[in-house]
């Protein structure tokens, strides 16, 4: 009978999975009004707490009261019904319709899909009262990941939720949208509702959170502290158990020949437009050049076509040899290795094993490619062997990719492509979506590779890696390369001028 | 006592259960046909029985029904090697056939004299097969590789057009005496049976068993070891499980796209060839009842494993011979759909692990 109950309490919750404690006893107490970050390592079991409370998972023990009531939901609807809404990490969206029509996909009223214009209607008020704007009558694949978002947003808000629970937003934003989406986030709490922000991003939570819970290995680290006076390195300290190291040593050392080129590059992307223009670049020996920019100003296509995996106009070169409009086998035998933005979707075959995903490049040869075999002996022992050097945890070198976490997915393809000592390597977003001490591994493995000699293209959207790593960072606004600087004079507010679209000033 | 089920999704399959839930549902699905049986008023013991009677009590009617699974064992691995890359070619039947007027081809035009020593014109007859089989693998392979045409709808339209092709030929050019068949192969054109040892071994004697099985079992044991231990074979698989992934480890896609359907359609071929020179022993209008789209039924519940498609055809061939001997003839389709339906409704089992939980228990 207190006079505000939480708006969700739940306590000692425990959800396991065959052979995994996901929680353990875990206690998360949301106040009605505040935004409310839950913070995690990968695999932390932030999602699968989320997932119970949206009625997608039954707790095996534990208790969840929702504005005091006792809940006991069976499934999402259960959830939905009392004014609970989850954003899914990966949206939810019927590409083909509009974004009224996924709005009321699945919804009692209207029966039957007529007259859509009084929805929009409504939906165009949504929009205004939380700053959520999207074309209501546009159909969802022509809008950018952002705007899909907020459809997202949109549908458990028109679903009446006012307890929202955002899984990894921000994950898929550019550093602008991520700002949009943070100020819908505070129009919202300041309409009362009340938000859950599932996050890795010790920044974010610093930025926008009113409390914080902090989950490890299932565990509660940290109970909804107050985020006055709490510093990122309390918080990274309470995720991963150590003090992270945020600042990485990159020694200096003379740079070597030129071993990638590109003459005026200029390519189209998927959709037929232009999505590289009049690109010149070059990497030296030792050197990781950073590419700054926005995402989607052409640093998909950057990746691809010095890959292979797109043609192109122009001249790319790897030591002289040109590699350019040939085959991807054409780059791989010239030594460029490529740590692809999709690890799921293109770095790896997901229900294949370890051991199959390990020899993707080196198969051909010996002593793994062994004319028209495959020595699967070799290719097992290498992939052990890999496993332990590169701390890949999986239960075996039989299990197949996709059952692994994101952060050792990733370490399984860099350690792949690594492996295959490569004279140029291209690492896009290397560590998007990774955890802080997954980042840190990645950030020293790229480095090394660095030390031993190679050149690398390091394509990201996160200013911090870009300023830690690179020898010099370029920016690319539109498809077009708007300055290359020192990193080690970088100026970023320089950077995030050009990342906007205004050319280098000239001294 | 209150109870319920409880469903989890399953981490790590146990090497047991796949075959033995293919084995139990198998089981499950003479017991349901048994019930039906039942129903409409048979001896379901008895018809289960005469079944195996049918197809496995002597050596003479086992052997019959190793005659019907030859073809079914050959395509089955043909489509088998297809859909491991996720190419949907469902134009054995088609190839079958094509394979079929090739090794005619050999005997009927002839390509050699038939005064030839028989390996040499047996040999002949299987590569003209394969050859023409493969060729009707290779157009949609070709089609699809370079201008993204649909393999399913150019792999299906083409078994028409080959079964028309080969009406042409046995209703005008090779027809004998105006029947719609040519003449009877001679002698030296047949696959050896064992029944042609029956002056050695009296016990042969009317066993049609012939050469086909070995070209089954080989082509079995080859594409086992394709996917086993071989670069091709890896290649495969990569496209199959992930496309994207195979491009971007430098994989020729558009080239195993079509050597895929060659080597399938090929194999299709063998079959259509073995057919002809095993037991039909001639071209003629129905030379198959369906083995090119039984192979696709039987690739998948062996879950495109090359030794599990042995023991299904087997089963499916079975089904067929069954088919001939009880009435209804139905019967036997009635089986078929049911171990379809009971084979693909026992995935669940290897996805979930599915758990009967003491309710009162757990709140305790």
């Amino acid at each position: 009978m207190t006079p505000n109950p939480p708006a969700v309490e739940m306590k000692n919750i425990v959800i396991a999975f065959p052979g995994v404690l996901a929680n353990d006893h875990v206690n998360l107490t949301l106040q009605e009004g505040e935004i409310h970050a839950l913070l995690g390592e990968n695999g932390a079991g932030k999602s699968t707490l989320m997932n119970a409370l949206a009625g997608l998972y039954k707790p095996v023990s534990g208790t969840i009261r929702v504005k005091g009531d006792l809940v006991n939901f069976n499934s999402p609807r259960d959830a939905i019904s009392k004014g609970i809404g989850m954003v899914h990490q990966h949206f939810m969206l019927v590409p083909t319709q509009t974004v009224t029509e996924n709005i009321l996909l699945g919804l009692k009223e209207p029966r039957f899909a007529m007259s859509l214009k009084k929805y929009d209607q409504k939906i165009t008020e949504l929009q205004e009262k939380y700053g959520l704007f999207v074309n209501p009558s546009t159909k969802i694949w022509q809008l950018s990941v952002g705007e899909q978002q907020r459809v997202e947003i949109l549908k458990t808000l028109y679903r009446g939720a006012d307890i929202l629970i955002l899984d990894e937003p921000t994950a898929v934003l550019s550093p602008r949208e991520i700002g949009e989406l943070m100020e819908t986030m505070r129009s919202m709490t300041e309409q009362g509702k009340s938000i859950i922000f599932i996050t890795h991003k010790l920044g974010e939570v610093v930025d926008i959170a009113d409390r914080v819970t902090v989950l490890r290995k299932g565990v509660v680290t940290a109970e909804g502290e107050s985020m006055k006076g709490v510093t990122k390195k309390d918080l990274a300290h309470r995720m991963v158990g150590r003090e992270v190291v945020f600042t990485i040593e990159r020694e200096s050392h003379d740079l070597g020949d030129i071993v990638m080129e590109m003459e005026n590059v200029s390519a189209i992307n998927n959709r037929g437009l232009p999505a590289l223009r009049n690109v010149s670049l070059n990497v030296r020996r030792g050197e990781i050049l950073g590419i700054a920019g926005v995402g989607g100003n052409g640093q998909s296509e950057l990746a691809e076509v010095i890959t292979g995996l797109r043609d192109c106009t122009g001249r790319i070169t790897i030591q002289g040899e040109v590699i350019n409009n040939y085959p991807p086998i054409q780059a791989i035998n010239h030594g460029v290795s490529h740590i692809p933005e999709d690890r799921t979707a293109v770095g790896t075959a997901p229900s294949l094993s370890l051991t199959d995903n390990t020899i993707m490049k080196g198969y051909r040869d010996k002593p793994i490619g062994d004319g028209w075999r495959i020595n699967f002996q070799v290719a097992n022992e290498h992939t052990r062997k890999l496993k332990n050097k590169y701390n890949i945890l999986a239960p075996s070198i039989q299990t197949p990719a996709g059952k692994l976490s994101g952060g050792n997915l990733q370490k399984l393809i860099l350690a792949r492509e690594i492996n295959s000592e490569p004279i140029f390597m291209v690492a896009m977003q290397p560590t998007r979506g990774l955890d802080v001490g997954a980042i840190e591994d990645i950030w020293a493995l790229l480095l090394e590779q660095r030390q031993n000699g190679s050149a690398i293209l390091l394509i990201s959207e996160e200013l911090d890696e870009l300023f830690s790593l690179s020898d010099r960072i370029a920016v690319i606004s539109e498809g077009r390369i708007m300055g290359i600087v020192e990193s080690e004079n970088a100026d970023i507010d320089q950077i995030g001028m050009m990342m906007t679209g205004m050319q280098q000033e000239r001294e | 006592m209150a109870m319920r089920l409880r469903i989890e999704q399953r981490v790590n399959v146990p090497k047991w259960l796949p075959p033995t839930t293919s084995i139990g549902s198998v089981v499950v699905a003479f017991l349901l046909g048994g019930v039906i049986f039942k129903i409409v008023g048979g001896k379901p013991l008895q018809a289960l029985k005469f079944f195996f009677q049918a197809v496995f009590g002597n050596w003479a009617v086992f052997s019959d029904t190793m005659v019907k699974a030859t073809p079914l064992i050959i395509i089955g691995v043909a489509c088998a090697i297809a859909f491991k890359m996720r190419l949907w070619n469902i134009g054995a039947e088609g190839q079958f056939y094509a394979g079929a007027f090739g090794a005619s081809m050999v005997v009927l035009v002839p390509l050699i004299p038939l005064d030839s020593p028989k390996v040499l014109i047996i040999v002949l007859m299987m590569v003209m097969g394969m050859i023409f089989g493969g060729i009707w693998g290779f157009i949609p392979g070709y089609l699809r590789a370079k201008y993204k045409v649909n393999e399913i709808i150019t792999t299906l339209m083409l078994n028409y057009i080959i079964i028309n092709w080969n009406n042409f030929w046995i209703f005008d050019q090779w027809s004998d005496r105006g029947f719609q068949m040519t003449a009877t192969f001679d002698r030296v054109a047949w696959l050896p049976r064992l029944t042609d040892y029956a002056k050695e071994i009296k016990a042969l004697s009317g066993v049609t068993l012939h050469l086909g099985v070995v070209f089954g079992l080989v082509a079995a044991i080859i594409v086992w070891w394709i996917f086993r231990y071989s670069r091709w074979g890896y290649e495969i698989k990569l496209i199959g499980d992930n496309p994207n992934a195979a491009r971007y480890a430098g994989i020729n896609i558009s080239k195993n796209i079509i050597l895929v359907m060659t080597f399938s359609g090929a194999l299709a071929g063998l079959a259509g060839m073995s057919e002809i020179s095993g037991v039909v022993h001639r071209l003629q209008e129905s030379i198959s009842p369906g083995y090119g789209f039984t192979g696709i039924i039987v690739a998948w519940l062996a879950k495109l494993n090359p030794f599990a498609i042995i023991p299904v055809s087997v089963l499916f061939a079975g089904l067929i011979v069954a088919g001939r001997e009880i009435q209804p003839a139905g019967m036997s389709f009635l089986l078929q759909g049911i171990i379809l339906f009971m084979l693909i409704s026992s995935d669940v089992l290897l996805r979930y692990r599915i758990m009967i939980i003491n309710t009162e228990e757990e709140l305790a």
